[in-house]
Protein backbone atom coordinates (compact mmCIF):
# COMPACT_ATOMS: atom_id res chain seq x y z
CA UNK A 1 0.00 0.00 0.00
CA UNK A 2 1.20 3.46 -1.10
CA UNK A 3 2.42 5.99 1.76
CA UNK A 4 -0.08 8.58 0.35
CA UNK A 5 -2.68 5.98 0.61
CA UNK A 6 -2.04 5.16 4.06
CA UNK A 7 -1.87 9.33 4.92
CA UNK A 8 -5.18 9.54 3.45
CA UNK A 9 -6.72 7.08 5.01
CA UNK A 10 -5.27 7.76 8.67
CA UNK A 11 -6.07 11.82 7.68
CA UNK A 12 -8.83 11.29 10.49
CA UNK A 13 -6.46 10.74 13.48
CA UNK A 14 -4.54 13.69 12.13
CA UNK A 15 -7.79 15.71 12.03
CA UNK A 16 -8.46 14.62 15.40
CA UNK A 17 -5.25 15.27 16.86
CA UNK A 18 -4.79 18.94 15.41
CA UNK A 19 -8.71 19.10 16.83
CA UNK A 20 -7.53 17.78 20.29
CA UNK A 21 -4.56 20.78 20.08
CA UNK A 22 -7.32 23.27 19.40
CA UNK A 23 -9.32 22.21 22.02
CA UNK A 24 -6.94 22.75 24.85
CA UNK A 25 -5.55 26.27 23.16
CA UNK A 26 -9.22 27.30 23.31
CA UNK A 27 -9.08 26.08 26.98
CA UNK A 28 -6.08 27.27 28.06
CA UNK A 29 -7.24 31.19 26.11
CA UNK A 30 -10.65 30.95 28.12
CA UNK A 31 -12.93 30.21 25.23
CA UNK A 32 -14.59 27.60 26.64
CA UNK A 33 -15.64 30.19 29.32
CA UNK A 34 -16.96 32.56 26.72
CA UNK A 35 -19.14 30.04 24.81
CA UNK A 36 -20.63 28.73 28.46
CA UNK A 37 -21.27 32.47 29.49
CA UNK A 38 -22.98 32.80 26.27
CA UNK A 39 -24.99 29.33 26.32
CA UNK A 40 -26.25 29.90 30.23
CA UNK A 41 -28.29 33.08 29.06
CA UNK A 42 -31.43 33.35 27.29
CA UNK A 43 -29.62 34.22 23.28
CA UNK A 44 -31.94 37.20 22.93
CA UNK A 45 -30.78 37.10 19.19
CA UNK A 46 -31.36 33.60 18.66
CA UNK A 47 -34.91 33.62 19.46
CA UNK A 48 -35.61 36.54 17.23
CA UNK A 49 -35.92 39.41 20.27
CA UNK A 50 -32.36 40.78 20.65
CA UNK B 1 -27.47 -5.16 6.48
CA UNK B 2 -28.73 -1.87 7.63
CA UNK B 3 -32.08 -2.15 9.64
CA UNK B 4 -34.37 0.29 8.36
CA UNK B 5 -35.62 3.10 10.57
CA UNK B 6 -32.58 2.47 12.33
CA UNK B 7 -31.28 6.10 11.40
CA UNK B 8 -34.54 7.64 12.76
CA UNK B 9 -34.15 6.04 16.13
CA UNK B 10 -30.77 6.86 16.51
CA UNK B 11 -31.81 10.57 15.42
CA UNK B 12 -34.58 10.67 18.11
CA UNK B 13 -32.42 9.22 20.67
CA UNK B 14 -30.25 12.41 19.77
CA UNK B 15 -31.68 14.61 20.39
CA UNK B 16 -34.07 13.79 23.02
CA UNK B 17 -30.45 13.20 24.78
CA UNK B 18 -29.09 16.58 23.61
CA UNK B 19 -32.53 17.97 24.84
CA UNK B 20 -32.92 15.81 27.72
CA UNK B 21 -33.51 19.31 30.38
CA UNK B 22 -37.39 18.31 31.09
CA UNK B 23 -37.51 21.41 33.86
CA UNK B 24 -36.85 23.97 30.90
CA UNK B 25 -39.59 23.09 29.18
CA UNK B 26 -41.99 23.13 31.87
CA UNK B 27 -40.25 26.54 33.43
CA UNK B 28 -39.75 28.45 30.36
CA UNK B 29 -35.98 28.36 31.62
CA UNK B 30 -32.62 27.41 30.08
CA UNK B 31 -30.32 24.51 31.72
CA UNK B 32 -27.41 26.77 33.03
CA UNK B 33 -24.76 23.58 33.75
CA UNK B 34 -21.25 22.94 33.16
CA UNK B 35 -21.98 20.45 30.21
CA UNK B 36 -23.10 23.50 28.19
CA UNK B 37 -18.90 24.66 28.52
CA UNK B 38 -18.82 21.93 25.45
CA UNK B 39 -20.59 22.04 22.10
CA UNK B 40 -22.85 18.96 20.93
CA UNK B 41 -22.31 17.88 17.23
CA UNK B 42 -25.61 18.85 15.27
CA UNK B 43 -27.13 22.34 14.66
CA UNK B 44 -28.52 22.60 18.50
CA UNK B 45 -30.24 25.95 19.81
CA UNK B 46 -28.63 26.54 23.12
CA UNK B 47 -31.48 28.81 24.48
CA UNK B 48 -33.63 25.63 23.38
CA UNK B 49 -35.20 25.06 27.37
CA UNK B 50 -34.01 21.63 26.97
CA UNK B 51 -30.28 21.98 25.27
CA UNK B 52 -27.94 20.74 27.78
CA UNK B 53 -25.12 21.53 25.20
CA UNK B 54 -24.19 23.86 23.41
CA UNK B 55 -24.42 24.93 19.32
CA UNK B 56 -21.64 24.89 17.53
CA UNK B 57 -22.43 27.84 15.48
CA UNK B 58 -23.59 30.00 18.04
CA UNK B 59 -20.22 29.24 20.17
CA UNK B 60 -18.66 30.12 17.13
CA UNK B 61 -20.09 33.45 16.80
CA UNK B 62 -20.15 34.17 20.51
CA UNK B 63 -16.21 33.70 20.47
CA UNK B 64 -16.02 35.47 16.80
CA UNK B 65 -18.21 38.74 18.77
CA UNK B 66 -15.44 39.29 21.52
CA UNK B 67 -14.40 42.86 21.60
CA UNK B 68 -10.68 41.58 20.98
CA UNK B 69 -10.34 39.65 17.67
CA UNK B 70 -9.16 35.70 18.56
CA UNK B 71 -8.61 33.20 16.31
CA UNK B 72 -11.89 30.84 17.75
CA UNK B 73 -9.57 27.40 18.51
CA UNK B 74 -12.06 25.83 21.12
CA UNK B 75 -15.00 25.70 18.87
CA UNK B 76 -12.67 25.06 16.00
CA UNK B 77 -11.34 21.94 18.33
CA UNK B 78 -15.10 20.94 18.89
CA UNK B 79 -15.48 21.01 14.79
CA UNK B 80 -12.47 19.13 14.06
CA UNK B 81 -12.88 16.31 16.22
CA UNK B 82 -16.42 16.09 15.19
CA UNK B 83 -16.15 16.33 11.45
CA UNK B 84 -12.67 14.33 11.58
CA UNK B 85 -14.26 11.43 13.17
CA UNK B 86 -18.06 11.43 11.80
CA UNK B 87 -18.25 14.17 8.49
CA UNK B 88 -21.47 15.00 7.83
CA UNK B 89 -22.67 11.37 9.37
CA UNK B 90 -23.41 14.57 11.94
CA UNK B 91 -26.08 16.06 9.40
CA UNK B 92 -27.71 12.21 8.79
CA UNK B 93 -28.15 10.88 11.94
CA UNK B 94 -27.40 13.19 14.86
CA UNK B 95 -28.78 16.74 13.72
CA UNK B 96 -31.96 17.73 15.79
CA UNK B 97 -33.21 20.19 12.87
CA UNK B 98 -32.36 17.31 10.17
CA UNK B 99 -34.86 15.22 12.19
CA UNK B 100 -37.33 17.72 12.02
CA UNK B 101 -36.96 17.89 7.91
CA UNK B 102 -37.10 14.19 7.10
CA UNK B 103 -39.82 13.68 9.16
CA UNK B 104 -41.56 16.54 7.12
CA UNK B 105 -40.18 14.74 4.27
CA UNK B 106 -42.44 11.68 4.92
CA UNK B 107 -45.64 13.21 4.53
CA UNK B 108 -46.82 12.19 1.51
CA UNK B 109 -48.49 15.67 -0.09
CA UNK B 110 -46.52 16.90 -2.66
CA UNK B 111 -44.60 14.82 -5.61
CA UNK B 112 -41.25 14.94 -4.45
CA UNK B 113 -37.99 16.38 -5.75
CA UNK B 114 -34.60 16.04 -4.28
CA UNK B 115 -33.02 19.30 -5.71
CA UNK B 116 -34.09 22.45 -5.77
CA UNK B 117 -33.59 24.08 -9.56
CA UNK B 118 -30.20 25.36 -10.12
CA UNK B 119 -28.86 23.18 -7.68
CA UNK B 120 -25.55 23.45 -8.41
CA UNK B 121 -25.25 26.79 -8.08
CA UNK B 122 -27.75 27.05 -4.87
CA UNK B 123 -25.69 24.03 -3.07
CA UNK B 124 -22.73 27.53 -2.36
CA UNK B 125 -25.31 29.19 -0.52
CA UNK B 126 -24.07 27.30 2.66
CA UNK B 127 -21.09 28.47 2.50
CA UNK B 128 -22.21 31.93 1.88
CA UNK B 129 -23.66 31.58 5.03
CA UNK B 130 -20.46 30.89 6.28
CA UNK B 131 -18.52 33.50 5.02
CA UNK B 132 -20.77 36.01 5.16
CA UNK B 133 -23.02 35.45 8.03
CA UNK B 134 -21.31 33.71 10.42
CA UNK B 135 -17.72 35.02 10.07
CA UNK B 136 -17.81 38.04 8.63
CA UNK B 137 -21.28 39.19 9.65
CA UNK B 138 -20.13 38.51 13.22
CA UNK B 139 -16.83 40.32 13.18
CA UNK B 140 -18.22 43.35 11.54
CA UNK B 141 -22.15 43.68 12.28
CA UNK B 142 -23.11 45.64 15.12
CA UNK B 143 -26.08 46.51 17.05
CA UNK B 144 -25.80 48.52 19.31
CA UNK B 145 -22.43 49.21 20.37
CA UNK B 146 -21.98 44.81 20.19
CA UNK B 147 -21.44 42.87 17.77
CA UNK B 148 -24.20 40.75 16.67
CA UNK B 149 -24.13 36.53 16.23
CA UNK B 150 -25.71 37.45 12.54
CA UNK B 151 -26.65 33.77 11.37
CA UNK B 152 -28.73 33.28 15.01
CA UNK B 153 -30.21 36.73 14.91
CA UNK B 154 -31.51 36.65 10.87
CA UNK B 155 -31.59 33.49 9.70
CA UNK B 156 -31.15 30.36 12.19
CA UNK B 157 -34.33 28.33 11.67
CA UNK B 158 -33.26 25.66 14.47
CA UNK B 159 -33.22 28.52 17.22
CA UNK B 160 -36.88 29.99 16.10
CA UNK B 161 -37.64 26.28 16.57
CA UNK B 162 -36.27 24.99 19.48
CA UNK B 163 -35.28 28.10 21.47
CA UNK B 164 -38.03 30.60 20.71
CA UNK B 165 -40.95 28.88 20.28
CA UNK B 166 -41.02 26.52 23.45
CA UNK B 167 -39.61 29.93 25.43
CA UNK B 168 -42.10 32.53 23.94
CA UNK B 169 -44.72 29.55 24.53
CA UNK B 170 -44.20 29.59 28.34
CA UNK B 171 -42.25 33.40 29.38
CA UNK B 172 -45.27 36.10 28.78
CA UNK B 173 -42.38 38.44 29.67
CA UNK B 174 -40.71 37.31 26.48
CA UNK B 175 -43.76 36.74 24.50
CA UNK B 176 -44.26 40.63 25.00
CA UNK B 177 -41.37 41.70 23.10
CA UNK B 178 -41.85 40.05 20.38
CA UNK B 179 -41.64 42.11 17.14
CA UNK B 180 -40.83 42.64 13.52
CA UNK B 181 -37.27 40.04 14.14
CA UNK B 182 -39.22 36.81 15.55
CA UNK B 183 -41.79 36.91 12.94
CA UNK B 184 -39.18 37.63 10.05
CA UNK B 185 -37.56 34.46 11.44
CA UNK B 186 -40.59 32.77 12.13
CA UNK B 187 -41.60 32.89 8.16
CA UNK B 188 -38.07 31.73 7.57
CA UNK B 189 -38.68 28.78 9.60
CA UNK B 190 -42.61 27.89 7.90
CA UNK B 191 -40.67 28.27 4.42
CA UNK B 192 -38.18 25.83 5.38
CA UNK B 193 -40.92 23.51 6.74
CA UNK B 194 -43.49 23.47 3.75
CA UNK B 195 -40.40 23.25 1.61
CA UNK B 196 -38.97 20.01 3.57
CA UNK B 197 -42.69 18.81 2.65
CA UNK B 198 -41.74 19.04 -1.06
CA UNK B 199 -37.54 18.60 -1.44
CA UNK B 200 -35.06 16.69 0.86
CA UNK B 201 -33.15 19.09 3.37
CA UNK B 202 -33.61 22.39 1.73
CA UNK B 203 -31.79 24.20 4.76
CA UNK B 204 -29.41 21.37 4.75
CA UNK B 205 -28.39 21.17 1.46
CA UNK B 206 -28.45 25.02 0.47
CA UNK B 207 -27.87 27.05 3.77
CA UNK B 208 -26.66 25.21 6.91
CA UNK B 209 -23.19 26.36 7.85
CA UNK B 210 -22.52 23.95 9.77
CA UNK B 211 -22.94 21.35 6.60
CA UNK B 212 -20.60 23.18 5.02
CA UNK B 213 -18.28 23.06 7.95
CA UNK B 214 -18.56 18.92 7.80
CA UNK B 215 -18.63 18.62 4.07
CA UNK B 216 -15.02 19.65 4.14
CA UNK B 217 -14.38 16.57 6.89
CA UNK B 218 -16.55 14.12 4.47
CA UNK B 219 -13.15 12.90 1.81
CA UNK B 220 -11.15 11.88 5.03
CA UNK B 221 -13.52 11.28 7.83
CA UNK B 222 -13.28 8.31 9.78
CA UNK B 223 -16.98 7.22 9.45
CA UNK B 224 -17.73 7.25 5.77
CA UNK B 225 -19.27 4.74 3.10
CA UNK B 226 -17.20 2.42 1.25
CA UNK B 227 -17.32 1.20 -2.48
CA UNK B 228 -15.76 -1.74 -3.52
CA UNK B 229 -15.84 -1.25 -7.36
CA UNK B 230 -14.90 -5.18 -8.40
CA UNK B 231 -18.46 -6.35 -6.87
CA UNK B 232 -20.67 -3.05 -8.39
CA UNK B 233 -22.95 -4.63 -11.22
CA UNK B 234 -23.90 -1.04 -12.51
CA UNK B 235 -27.43 -1.40 -11.24
CA UNK B 236 -27.45 2.38 -10.30
CA UNK B 237 -30.09 1.73 -7.30
CA UNK B 238 -27.71 3.71 -5.00
CA UNK B 239 -28.29 6.51 -7.26
CA UNK B 240 -31.68 6.27 -7.13
CA UNK B 241 -31.99 5.85 -3.37
CA UNK B 242 -29.50 8.49 -2.93
CA UNK B 243 -31.77 11.50 -1.06
CA UNK B 244 -29.41 14.05 -2.57
CA UNK B 245 -29.08 12.78 -6.34
CA UNK B 246 -25.76 11.78 -6.08
CA UNK B 247 -23.96 9.56 -8.34
CA UNK B 248 -22.64 6.27 -7.83
CA UNK B 249 -18.75 7.90 -7.49
CA UNK B 250 -19.88 10.88 -5.55
CA UNK B 251 -21.42 9.31 -2.68
CA UNK B 252 -19.22 9.13 0.89
CA UNK B 253 -16.63 11.58 -0.81
CA UNK B 254 -18.75 14.32 -1.91
CA UNK B 255 -19.62 17.41 0.46
CA UNK B 256 -23.46 17.03 0.04
CA UNK B 257 -23.62 12.91 1.53
CA UNK B 258 -25.12 12.95 4.70
CA UNK B 259 -24.17 9.33 5.13
CA UNK B 260 -27.50 8.39 5.16
CA UNK B 261 -26.91 4.98 4.45
CA UNK B 262 -29.67 4.64 1.89
CA UNK B 263 -27.61 3.95 -0.91
CA UNK B 264 -25.98 1.19 1.60
CA UNK B 265 -29.69 -0.21 2.26
CA UNK B 266 -30.32 -0.25 -1.87
CA UNK B 267 -27.22 -2.39 -2.73
CA UNK B 268 -28.22 -5.94 -3.62
CA UNK B 269 -24.99 -7.08 -3.89
CA UNK B 270 -22.97 -5.22 -1.04
CA UNK B 271 -20.72 -2.85 -2.58
CA UNK B 272 -21.59 -0.54 -0.83
CA UNK B 273 -20.94 -0.21 3.07
CA UNK B 274 -19.82 1.69 6.37
CA UNK B 275 -16.62 0.85 7.34
CA UNK B 276 -13.19 -0.60 6.28
CA UNK B 277 -14.13 -4.04 6.25
CA UNK B 278 -15.69 -5.84 3.69
CA UNK B 279 -18.97 -7.77 4.83
CA UNK B 280 -19.37 -11.17 4.52
CA UNK B 281 -21.79 -12.48 1.06
CA UNK B 282 -24.81 -14.49 1.70
CA UNK B 283 -23.31 -16.71 -1.58
CA UNK B 284 -19.42 -16.64 0.05
CA UNK B 285 -20.77 -18.10 3.66
CA UNK B 286 -21.88 -21.12 1.97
Amino acid sequence: MGFLKICKQKAWLLGTALGIVFLGLGAAGGQLEIVWKKAVMICLECIGIG
Amino acid sequence: MMRKNLRLKVQILFTILTNGYAYGFLNGKIYQGTLKYACVPGLNCYSCPGAIGSCPIGALQAVLNQRNLQIPFGVLGFLFVFGSILGRFVCGWLCPFGLVQDVLHRIQLFRKRKRLPYHSVLKYGKYATLIFLVCIGSLFLFGGFAKVPAFCKYLCPSGTLFGALPLLSGNQLLRSQAGGLFFWKLGILLALLILSVKIYRPFCQYLCPLGAIYGWFNRFSLVRIHWEEERCISCHACEGACPVGLSLKEISRSPECIRCGRCVRACSVECLHFGNRKPVLEKEKK
